[in-house]
Protein backbone atom coordinates (compact mmCIF):
# COMPACT_ATOMS: atom_id res chain seq x y z
CA UNK A 1 0.00 0.00 0.00
CA UNK A 2 2.81 2.35 -0.17
CA UNK A 3 1.29 4.10 -3.15
CA UNK A 4 -2.05 4.03 -4.24
CA UNK A 5 -3.86 4.26 -7.82
CA UNK A 6 -5.30 7.64 -8.97
CA UNK A 7 -8.90 9.00 -8.10
CA UNK A 8 -10.22 8.85 -11.72
CA UNK A 9 -10.11 4.74 -11.54
CA UNK A 10 -12.18 2.43 -10.35
CA UNK A 11 -10.07 1.04 -7.34
CA UNK A 12 -10.18 -0.27 -3.42
CA UNK A 13 -7.67 -1.44 -1.14
CA UNK A 14 -7.39 -4.55 1.01
CA UNK A 15 -5.62 -3.72 3.80
CA UNK A 16 -4.12 -7.08 5.31
CA UNK A 17 -4.52 -10.54 4.02
CA UNK A 18 -7.20 -11.81 6.97
CA UNK A 19 -9.52 -8.84 5.48
CA UNK A 20 -12.95 -9.65 3.70
CA UNK A 21 -13.66 -6.22 3.28
CA UNK A 22 -12.12 -3.60 0.80
CA UNK A 23 -12.06 0.10 0.99
CA UNK A 24 -12.71 2.31 -1.58
CA UNK A 25 -10.81 4.84 -3.17
CA UNK A 26 -13.17 6.63 -5.25
CA UNK A 27 -17.03 6.58 -5.42
CA UNK A 28 -18.40 3.46 -6.56
CA UNK A 29 -21.88 2.35 -7.87
CA UNK A 30 -23.75 -0.48 -7.89
CA UNK A 31 -22.82 -2.66 -11.08
CA UNK A 32 -19.16 -0.57 -11.18
CA UNK A 33 -16.54 -3.51 -12.18
CA UNK A 34 -13.76 -2.44 -9.24
CA UNK A 35 -10.04 -3.23 -9.52
CA UNK A 36 -9.12 -4.14 -6.19
CA UNK A 37 -5.25 -4.20 -4.82
CA UNK A 38 -4.47 -6.37 -2.08
CA UNK A 39 -1.30 -5.55 0.09
CA UNK A 40 1.45 -7.08 -1.51
CA UNK A 41 0.00 -5.91 -5.04
CA UNK A 42 -1.88 -8.79 -6.22
CA UNK A 43 -5.12 -7.40 -7.94
CA UNK A 44 -8.59 -8.88 -9.19
CA UNK A 45 -11.71 -7.46 -10.19
CA UNK A 46 -14.52 -7.51 -8.17
CA UNK A 47 -18.35 -6.18 -9.20
CA UNK A 48 -19.91 -4.24 -6.55
CA UNK A 49 -24.35 -4.72 -6.02
CA UNK A 50 -24.61 -1.51 -4.54
CA UNK A 51 -22.84 2.23 -3.99
CA UNK A 52 -19.82 2.39 -2.14
CA UNK A 53 -18.86 6.52 -1.36
CA UNK A 54 -15.35 6.65 -1.68
CA UNK A 55 -13.51 5.61 1.83
CA UNK A 56 -16.29 3.16 2.80
CA UNK A 57 -15.90 -0.70 2.58
CA UNK A 58 -17.68 -3.37 0.70
CA UNK A 59 -17.82 -7.33 0.88
CA UNK A 60 -15.24 -9.54 -0.59
CA UNK A 61 -17.04 -12.48 0.13
CA UNK A 62 -20.63 -13.61 0.87
CA UNK A 63 -21.36 -12.97 4.69
CA UNK A 64 -23.91 -15.00 7.19
CA UNK A 65 -25.37 -12.91 10.11
CA UNK A 66 -22.42 -12.68 12.74
CA UNK A 67 -20.14 -13.05 10.43
CA UNK A 68 -17.12 -11.26 11.67
CA UNK A 69 -15.71 -7.87 9.50
CA UNK A 70 -11.89 -8.17 8.99
CA UNK A 71 -10.03 -4.99 8.48
CA UNK A 72 -6.36 -3.80 9.26
CA UNK A 73 -6.13 -7.73 9.86
CA UNK A 74 -8.55 -7.48 12.42
CA UNK A 75 -12.62 -7.90 13.56
CA UNK A 76 -13.90 -4.60 13.79
CA UNK A 77 -17.24 -6.10 13.90
CA UNK A 78 -19.82 -8.67 13.10
CA UNK A 79 -22.68 -8.61 10.04
CA UNK A 80 -26.10 -7.80 11.59
CA UNK A 81 -27.86 -9.45 8.48
CA UNK A 82 -26.22 -11.14 5.33
CA UNK A 83 -24.70 -9.48 2.25
CA UNK A 84 -23.29 -10.46 -1.05
CA UNK A 85 -20.36 -10.03 -2.42
CA UNK A 86 -19.60 -6.37 -3.23
CA UNK A 87 -22.32 -5.13 -1.11
CA UNK A 88 -21.82 -2.11 1.18
CA UNK A 89 -21.04 -2.94 4.72
CA UNK A 90 -20.97 0.09 7.24
CA UNK A 91 -23.04 0.81 10.66
CA UNK A 92 -25.99 -0.08 9.49
CA UNK A 93 -25.22 -3.64 9.15
CA UNK A 94 -22.70 -4.42 11.09
CA UNK A 95 -22.15 -4.00 14.80
CA UNK A 96 -19.77 -3.72 17.58
CA UNK A 97 -20.10 -3.91 21.49
CA UNK A 98 -16.53 -2.61 22.10
CA UNK A 99 -16.84 0.61 24.43
CA UNK A 100 -21.24 0.21 24.92
CA UNK A 101 -23.03 -1.81 27.51
CA UNK B 1 23.09 11.25 21.07
CA UNK B 2 23.50 13.37 18.19
CA UNK B 3 20.91 13.95 15.97
CA UNK B 4 18.87 16.68 13.64
CA UNK B 5 18.64 20.27 15.00
CA UNK B 6 16.36 22.65 15.24
CA UNK B 7 16.17 26.61 16.87
CA UNK B 8 14.83 26.94 20.15
CA UNK B 9 14.08 28.94 23.17
CA UNK B 10 16.25 27.31 26.38
CA UNK B 11 14.92 28.05 29.52
CA UNK B 12 16.09 28.30 33.08
CA UNK B 13 15.47 24.63 34.05
CA UNK B 14 17.16 23.17 30.60
CA UNK B 15 14.02 22.64 29.04
CA UNK B 16 13.46 24.00 25.18
CA UNK B 17 10.31 26.14 23.80
CA UNK B 18 9.75 26.55 20.32
CA UNK B 19 7.91 29.63 21.32
CA UNK B 20 8.69 32.55 23.24
CA UNK B 21 5.09 33.87 24.75
CA UNK B 22 3.86 35.01 28.21
CA UNK B 23 0.93 32.63 29.35
CA UNK B 24 -1.83 34.52 31.37
CA UNK B 25 -3.29 31.57 33.29
CA UNK B 26 -6.19 31.56 36.05
CA UNK B 27 -6.66 29.80 38.72
CA UNK B 28 -10.57 29.29 38.68
CA UNK B 29 -13.12 30.29 35.96
CA UNK B 30 -14.02 33.22 38.20
CA UNK B 31 -10.99 35.35 36.96
CA UNK B 32 -11.01 34.20 33.28
CA UNK B 33 -12.54 37.37 31.90
CA UNK B 34 -9.73 39.28 33.83
CA UNK B 35 -6.54 37.39 31.95
CA UNK B 36 -8.68 37.20 28.64
CA UNK B 37 -8.43 40.94 29.11
CA UNK B 38 -4.82 40.87 30.16
CA UNK B 39 -4.07 38.56 27.02
CA UNK B 40 -5.70 41.54 24.76
CA UNK B 41 -3.52 44.01 26.52
CA UNK B 42 -0.08 42.66 25.74
CA UNK B 43 0.85 41.36 22.29
CA UNK B 44 3.14 38.46 23.02
CA UNK B 45 0.90 36.75 25.61
CA UNK B 46 -1.84 33.81 25.11
CA UNK B 47 -4.74 33.13 28.08
CA UNK B 48 -6.26 29.72 29.16
CA UNK B 49 -9.86 30.37 30.16
CA UNK B 50 -11.45 27.19 31.75
CA UNK B 51 -14.42 26.66 33.42
CA UNK B 52 -13.00 24.95 36.68
CA UNK B 53 -10.80 25.62 39.39
CA UNK B 54 -13.77 25.02 42.44
CA UNK B 55 -16.43 23.50 43.89
CA UNK B 56 -14.88 20.45 42.44
CA UNK B 57 -13.36 17.31 45.32
CA UNK B 58 -11.08 14.48 44.39
CA UNK B 59 -9.00 13.31 41.42
CA UNK B 60 -11.04 16.02 39.39
CA UNK B 61 -9.93 18.63 41.40
CA UNK B 62 -6.48 17.16 41.22
CA UNK B 63 -6.46 16.91 37.25
CA UNK B 64 -7.45 20.52 37.26
CA UNK B 65 -5.10 21.30 39.19
CA UNK B 66 -1.95 19.41 37.98
CA UNK B 67 -3.04 20.09 34.37
CA UNK B 68 -2.98 23.94 34.82
CA UNK B 69 0.56 23.54 36.89
CA UNK B 70 1.78 21.72 33.39
CA UNK B 71 0.59 24.01 30.79
CA UNK B 72 2.15 26.67 33.02
CA UNK B 73 5.44 24.91 33.27
CA UNK B 74 5.50 24.32 29.44
CA UNK B 75 8.63 25.79 27.96
CA UNK B 76 6.95 27.52 25.18
CA UNK B 77 6.12 29.72 27.83
CA UNK B 78 9.17 32.51 28.73
CA UNK B 79 6.71 33.96 31.55
CA UNK B 80 3.85 33.44 33.58
CA UNK B 81 0.95 35.35 35.10
CA UNK B 82 -1.51 33.54 37.54
CA UNK B 83 -4.57 35.62 37.78
CA UNK B 84 -6.68 33.82 41.10
CA UNK B 85 -9.86 35.24 42.24
CA UNK B 86 -8.76 34.91 46.54
CA UNK B 87 -11.10 32.61 47.86
CA UNK B 88 -11.41 29.16 44.77
CA UNK B 89 -10.38 25.87 45.68
CA UNK B 90 -7.62 25.97 43.91
CA UNK B 91 -5.29 28.79 44.94
CA UNK B 92 -3.44 31.17 43.05
CA UNK B 93 -0.71 30.26 45.28
CA UNK B 94 -0.69 26.41 44.78
CA UNK B 95 -0.95 27.30 41.25
CA UNK B 96 2.36 29.61 41.27
CA UNK B 97 4.15 26.79 43.55
CA UNK B 98 3.87 25.01 41.16
CA UNK B 99 5.22 26.45 38.18
CA UNK B 100 8.16 28.44 40.81
CA UNK B 101 10.55 24.91 40.62
CA UNK B 102 11.14 26.03 36.51
CA UNK B 103 12.57 29.66 37.29
CA UNK B 104 10.50 31.27 34.54
CA UNK B 105 9.48 35.04 34.97
CA UNK B 106 6.12 34.55 37.24
CA UNK B 107 4.16 37.06 39.27
CA UNK B 108 0.37 36.31 40.73
CA UNK B 109 -2.68 38.62 40.54
CA UNK B 110 -5.15 38.19 42.79
CA UNK B 111 -8.60 39.98 42.18
CA UNK B 112 -10.00 40.46 45.79
CA UNK B 113 -6.39 41.16 47.21
CA UNK B 114 -6.11 44.57 44.31
CA UNK B 115 -9.31 45.59 44.82
CA UNK B 116 -11.36 44.66 41.46
CA UNK B 117 -11.24 43.57 38.03
CA UNK B 118 -9.60 46.80 36.56
CA UNK B 119 -7.21 46.63 38.91
CA UNK B 120 -6.17 43.03 38.47
CA UNK B 121 -6.28 43.77 34.81
CA UNK B 122 -3.82 47.10 35.02
CA UNK B 123 -1.75 45.06 37.57
CA UNK B 124 -1.30 42.14 35.34
CA UNK B 125 -1.13 43.93 32.14
CA UNK B 126 2.24 45.61 34.11
CA UNK B 127 3.67 42.31 34.75
CA UNK B 128 3.21 40.68 31.36
CA UNK B 129 4.34 43.70 29.57
CA UNK B 130 7.46 43.63 31.47
CA UNK B 131 7.83 39.92 30.83
CA UNK B 132 7.17 41.02 27.25
CA UNK B 133 10.13 42.97 27.51
CA UNK B 134 12.56 40.70 28.92
CA UNK B 135 11.42 38.10 26.84
CA UNK B 136 12.48 39.60 23.33
CA UNK B 137 16.33 39.78 24.00
CA UNK B 138 16.09 36.04 24.16
CA UNK B 139 17.20 34.72 20.85
CA UNK B 140 16.96 30.94 19.78
CA UNK B 141 19.79 28.56 19.56
CA UNK B 142 20.42 25.79 18.20
CA UNK B 143 19.01 22.61 19.96
CA UNK B 144 18.74 18.84 19.15
CA UNK B 145 15.74 16.90 18.56
CA UNK B 146 16.28 14.68 21.29
CA UNK B 147 14.62 17.88 23.05
CA UNK B 148 11.31 17.91 21.06
CA UNK B 149 7.99 16.36 22.51
CA UNK B 150 5.65 15.90 20.50
CA UNK B 151 1.74 15.47 21.16
CA UNK B 152 -0.36 12.70 18.80
CA UNK B 153 -3.69 13.58 18.31
CA UNK B 154 -6.56 12.89 15.00
CA UNK B 155 -9.79 14.71 15.48
CA UNK B 156 -12.66 14.72 12.55
CA UNK B 157 -10.89 11.41 11.41
CA UNK B 158 -12.36 9.43 7.83
CA UNK B 159 -11.39 6.08 7.04
CA UNK B 160 -8.15 7.84 4.82
CA UNK B 161 -6.67 8.87 8.35
CA UNK B 162 -6.25 5.14 9.08
CA UNK B 163 -5.09 4.79 5.71
CA UNK B 164 -2.22 7.65 5.14
CA UNK B 165 -2.19 10.25 7.43
CA UNK B 166 -1.94 8.85 10.75
CA UNK B 167 0.97 5.74 8.98
CA UNK B 168 2.80 9.04 7.40
CA UNK B 169 2.60 10.50 10.75
CA UNK B 170 3.97 6.91 12.35
CA UNK B 171 6.97 7.78 10.53
CA UNK B 172 7.72 11.00 11.40
CA UNK B 173 7.16 10.10 15.16
CA UNK B 174 9.81 7.02 14.86
CA UNK B 175 12.31 9.05 13.00
CA UNK B 176 11.98 11.65 16.15
CA UNK B 177 11.89 8.42 18.79
CA UNK B 178 14.95 6.95 17.16
CA UNK B 179 16.62 10.07 17.67
CA UNK B 180 15.58 10.05 21.39
CA UNK B 181 13.03 12.69 20.83
CA UNK B 182 9.19 11.93 22.68
CA UNK B 183 6.53 11.59 20.78
CA UNK B 184 3.06 11.05 22.97
CA UNK B 185 -0.09 9.22 22.12
CA UNK B 186 -3.30 9.51 24.01
CA UNK B 187 -7.22 8.81 22.96
CA UNK B 188 -7.79 5.95 24.98
CA UNK B 189 -11.06 5.81 24.10
CA UNK B 190 -10.30 5.57 20.58
CA UNK B 191 -7.33 2.95 20.66
CA UNK B 192 -10.24 -0.05 22.06
CA UNK B 193 -9.59 -2.47 20.51
CA UNK B 194 -6.09 -2.05 19.42
CA UNK B 195 -4.65 -3.08 23.08
CA UNK B 196 -3.38 -6.54 22.10
CA UNK B 197 -1.22 -5.33 19.75
CA UNK B 198 -0.33 -1.89 21.37
CA UNK B 199 0.72 -4.18 24.55
CA UNK B 200 3.30 -6.41 22.11
CA UNK B 201 4.94 -2.87 21.60
CA UNK B 202 5.64 -2.38 25.16
CA UNK B 203 9.55 -2.15 26.28
CA UNK B 204 8.81 -4.73 28.74
CA UNK B 205 6.27 -6.61 30.80
CA UNK B 206 5.29 -3.76 33.68
CA UNK B 207 4.49 -1.09 30.50
CA UNK B 208 2.55 -4.22 28.86
CA UNK B 209 0.74 -4.09 31.98
CA UNK B 210 -0.16 -1.15 32.16
CA UNK B 211 -1.24 -0.28 28.65
CA UNK B 212 -3.87 -3.03 29.11
CA UNK B 213 -5.00 -1.64 32.45
CA UNK B 214 -5.32 1.34 31.12
CA UNK B 215 -7.41 1.21 28.43
CA UNK B 216 -9.43 -1.70 30.20
CA UNK B 217 -10.30 0.75 32.59
CA UNK B 218 -11.27 3.43 30.14
CA UNK B 219 -13.50 1.15 28.40
CA UNK B 220 -15.23 0.33 31.96
CA UNK B 221 -15.62 4.02 32.31
CA UNK B 222 -17.70 4.30 28.98
CA UNK B 223 -19.73 0.87 29.61
CA UNK B 224 -20.80 2.72 33.21
CA UNK B 225 -21.56 5.86 31.69
CA UNK B 226 -23.78 4.06 28.70
CA UNK B 227 -25.47 1.23 30.27
CA UNK B 228 -28.71 3.66 31.91
CA UNK B 229 -31.16 3.05 28.84
CA UNK B 230 -32.39 6.73 28.68
CA UNK B 231 -28.88 7.23 27.30
CA UNK B 232 -29.41 4.74 24.63
CA UNK B 233 -28.92 7.08 21.53
CA UNK B 234 -26.37 8.52 23.25
CA UNK B 235 -23.55 5.61 23.52
CA UNK B 236 -21.95 6.12 20.07
CA UNK B 237 -17.84 6.52 20.60
CA UNK B 238 -17.65 7.79 17.27
CA UNK B 239 -19.19 10.90 15.54
CA UNK B 240 -21.76 11.30 12.54
CA UNK B 241 -18.81 12.52 10.67
CA UNK B 242 -17.07 9.37 11.50
CA UNK B 243 -19.77 7.40 9.93
CA UNK B 244 -20.23 9.64 6.71
CA UNK B 245 -16.72 8.83 6.21
CA UNK B 246 -16.75 5.30 6.20
CA UNK B 247 -15.78 4.64 9.53
CA UNK B 248 -18.25 1.89 10.98
CA UNK B 249 -17.06 0.81 14.68
CA UNK B 250 -14.63 2.38 17.60
CA UNK B 251 -12.21 -0.90 16.81
CA UNK B 252 -12.44 0.29 13.18
CA UNK B 253 -11.16 4.05 14.03
CA UNK B 254 -8.84 2.87 16.76
CA UNK B 255 -7.08 0.13 14.29
CA UNK B 256 -6.54 3.23 12.45
CA UNK B 257 -5.46 5.67 15.11
CA UNK B 258 -2.75 4.03 16.46
CA UNK B 259 -0.95 3.89 13.62
CA UNK B 260 0.10 7.95 14.36
CA UNK B 261 2.22 6.14 16.85
CA UNK B 262 4.44 4.53 14.74
CA UNK B 263 6.08 1.36 14.89
CA UNK B 264 8.88 2.71 18.13
CA UNK B 265 8.59 0.75 21.87
CA UNK B 266 6.22 2.33 24.63
CA UNK B 267 8.53 3.46 27.58
CA UNK B 268 5.86 4.44 29.74
CA UNK B 269 2.43 5.49 30.48
CA UNK B 270 1.42 7.98 32.81
CA UNK B 271 -1.33 10.14 34.17
CA UNK B 272 -3.28 12.73 32.49
CA UNK B 273 -1.69 15.88 34.56
CA UNK B 274 1.65 14.47 34.85
CA UNK B 275 4.69 14.58 33.11
CA UNK B 276 6.67 11.51 31.54
CA UNK B 277 9.69 10.20 33.50
CA UNK B 278 10.97 9.16 29.86
CA UNK B 279 11.90 10.14 26.87
CA UNK B 280 10.99 7.45 24.00
CA UNK B 281 6.82 7.13 22.96
CA UNK B 282 4.85 7.81 25.52
CA UNK B 283 0.98 6.70 26.39
CA UNK B 284 -0.72 9.12 28.29
CA UNK B 285 -3.60 7.78 30.12
CA UNK B 286 -6.90 10.26 28.58
CA UNK B 287 -9.86 10.20 26.65
CA UNK B 288 -10.29 10.76 23.59
CA UNK B 289 -12.11 14.60 23.51
CA UNK B 290 -9.44 16.58 20.92
CA UNK B 291 -8.97 19.36 23.40
CA UNK B 292 -8.96 16.85 26.73
CA UNK B 293 -5.75 15.48 24.22
CA UNK B 294 -3.71 18.23 23.64
CA UNK B 295 -4.28 19.67 26.52
CA UNK B 296 -2.92 16.80 28.85
CA UNK B 297 -0.14 16.33 26.10
CA UNK B 298 0.57 20.47 26.88
CA UNK B 299 0.74 19.93 30.41
CA UNK B 300 2.90 17.02 29.70
CA UNK B 301 5.58 19.40 28.31
CA UNK B 302 4.81 18.63 24.11
CA UNK B 303 6.10 22.00 22.40
CA UNK B 304 4.14 20.94 19.51
CA UNK B 305 0.94 18.58 18.46
CA UNK B 306 0.65 16.71 14.89
CA UNK B 307 -2.69 16.61 14.31
CA UNK B 308 -4.14 14.04 11.09
CA UNK B 309 -7.61 15.43 10.02
CA UNK B 310 -9.48 13.64 7.46
CA UNK B 311 -12.36 15.27 7.48
CA UNK B 312 -10.93 18.75 8.33
CA UNK B 313 -10.94 20.59 11.49
CA UNK B 314 -9.51 24.36 11.82
CA UNK B 315 -9.05 23.91 16.07
CA UNK B 316 -5.41 25.39 17.44
CA UNK B 317 -4.20 26.04 20.94
CA UNK B 318 -2.94 28.57 22.69
CA UNK B 319 0.89 29.22 22.26
CA UNK B 320 1.48 25.65 21.12
CA UNK B 321 1.76 25.09 17.34
CA UNK B 322 -0.74 22.49 15.98
CA UNK B 323 0.04 21.07 12.34
CA UNK B 324 -2.95 19.64 10.67
CA UNK B 325 -2.28 16.86 8.53
CA UNK B 326 -4.92 15.65 5.96
CA UNK B 327 -5.12 11.91 4.07
CA UNK B 328 -8.08 12.66 2.09
CA UNK B 329 -7.52 14.98 -1.11
CA UNK B 330 -11.12 15.73 -1.37
CA UNK B 331 -10.94 17.82 2.21
CA UNK B 332 -7.17 19.60 1.31
CA UNK B 333 -9.02 21.09 -1.37
CA UNK B 334 -11.47 22.60 0.71
CA UNK B 335 -10.11 23.15 3.18
CA UNK B 336 -6.54 24.34 2.23
CA UNK B 337 -6.00 27.14 4.36
CA UNK B 338 -6.53 24.81 7.66
CA UNK B 339 -4.06 22.14 6.50
CA UNK B 340 -0.84 22.04 6.78
CA UNK B 341 0.20 19.10 4.89
CA UNK B 342 -1.61 17.12 1.90
CA UNK B 343 -1.49 13.07 2.90
CA UNK B 344 -3.93 13.22 0.10
CA UNK B 345 -1.42 12.93 -2.01
CA UNK B 346 -0.31 9.26 -1.21
CA UNK B 347 -4.41 8.69 -2.32
CA UNK B 348 -3.48 10.15 -5.44
CA UNK B 349 -0.48 8.46 -6.40
CA UNK B 350 1.63 11.57 -6.54
CA UNK B 351 3.61 10.67 -3.67
CA UNK B 352 4.62 7.35 -1.38
CA UNK B 353 3.83 6.88 2.52
CA UNK B 354 7.41 7.11 3.11
CA UNK B 355 7.58 10.64 1.50
CA UNK B 356 4.60 12.19 3.17
CA UNK B 357 6.36 10.75 6.22
CA UNK B 358 9.04 12.41 5.85
CA UNK B 359 7.54 15.63 4.71
CA UNK B 360 5.88 16.06 8.17
CA UNK B 361 9.01 15.38 9.98
CA UNK B 362 10.51 18.23 8.06
CA UNK B 363 7.53 20.22 9.08
CA UNK B 364 7.88 19.28 12.50
CA UNK B 365 11.62 20.74 12.81
CA UNK B 366 10.97 23.92 10.78
CA UNK B 367 7.74 24.63 13.25
CA UNK B 368 9.87 23.91 16.14
CA UNK B 369 12.62 26.52 14.45
CA UNK B 370 9.44 29.12 14.23
CA UNK B 371 7.39 28.84 11.07
CA UNK B 372 3.86 29.50 12.03
CA UNK B 373 1.37 26.81 11.62
CA UNK B 374 -1.90 27.45 9.61
CA UNK B 375 -4.15 27.26 12.89
CA UNK B 376 -1.31 29.82 14.55
CA UNK B 377 -1.77 32.39 11.35
CA UNK B 378 -5.39 32.22 11.45
CA UNK B 379 -5.24 32.66 15.24
CA UNK B 380 -7.00 29.34 15.93
CA UNK B 381 -6.39 28.45 20.19
CA UNK B 382 -9.81 26.53 21.03
CA UNK B 383 -8.22 22.88 22.07
CA UNK B 384 -7.02 24.24 25.87
CA UNK B 385 -9.93 22.43 27.93
CA UNK B 386 -9.37 20.34 30.96
CA UNK B 387 -10.12 16.47 31.20
CA UNK B 388 -13.00 16.39 33.95
CA UNK B 389 -13.03 12.97 35.87
CA UNK B 390 -16.49 11.73 35.51
CA UNK B 391 -16.42 9.13 38.36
Amino acid sequence: MEQFAALDKKTALVLDQKDNVAVALTDLIAGDVCVVVEDGGKRYEVVTVEDIPFGHKFALVDFQKDDGVFKYGEEIGKMKVEMKKGGWIHNHNMYCDRGMK
Amino acid sequence: MMGDKFWGYRRENGCVGVRNLIAIIPSVFCSAKVAQRIDQSVPKAVHFSHPVGCSQVGADLAITAKTLIGVGRNPNFSGVVVVGLGCERFTPAELAQGIAPTGKMLETVVIQDVGDSIAAIEKGTRYARHMQQAASIQRREECDVSELMIGLNCGGSDTTSGLVANPALGIASDKLVAQGGSSILTELTELIGTEHILARRAINEEVAADILKAIRTMEERLKRQTQNSSNEKRKNLISTGNFDGGLSSVVEKSLGGMKKSGNAQFVEVFKYGNAPTKKGLLLLDGPGHDGEVTTGQVAAGAQIVCFPTGRGTPSGFPGVPVIKITGNPRTYERMKENLDINAGTVITGEKSLQQVGEEIYREIIAVASGKITRAEALGHDEQFCIWRMPD
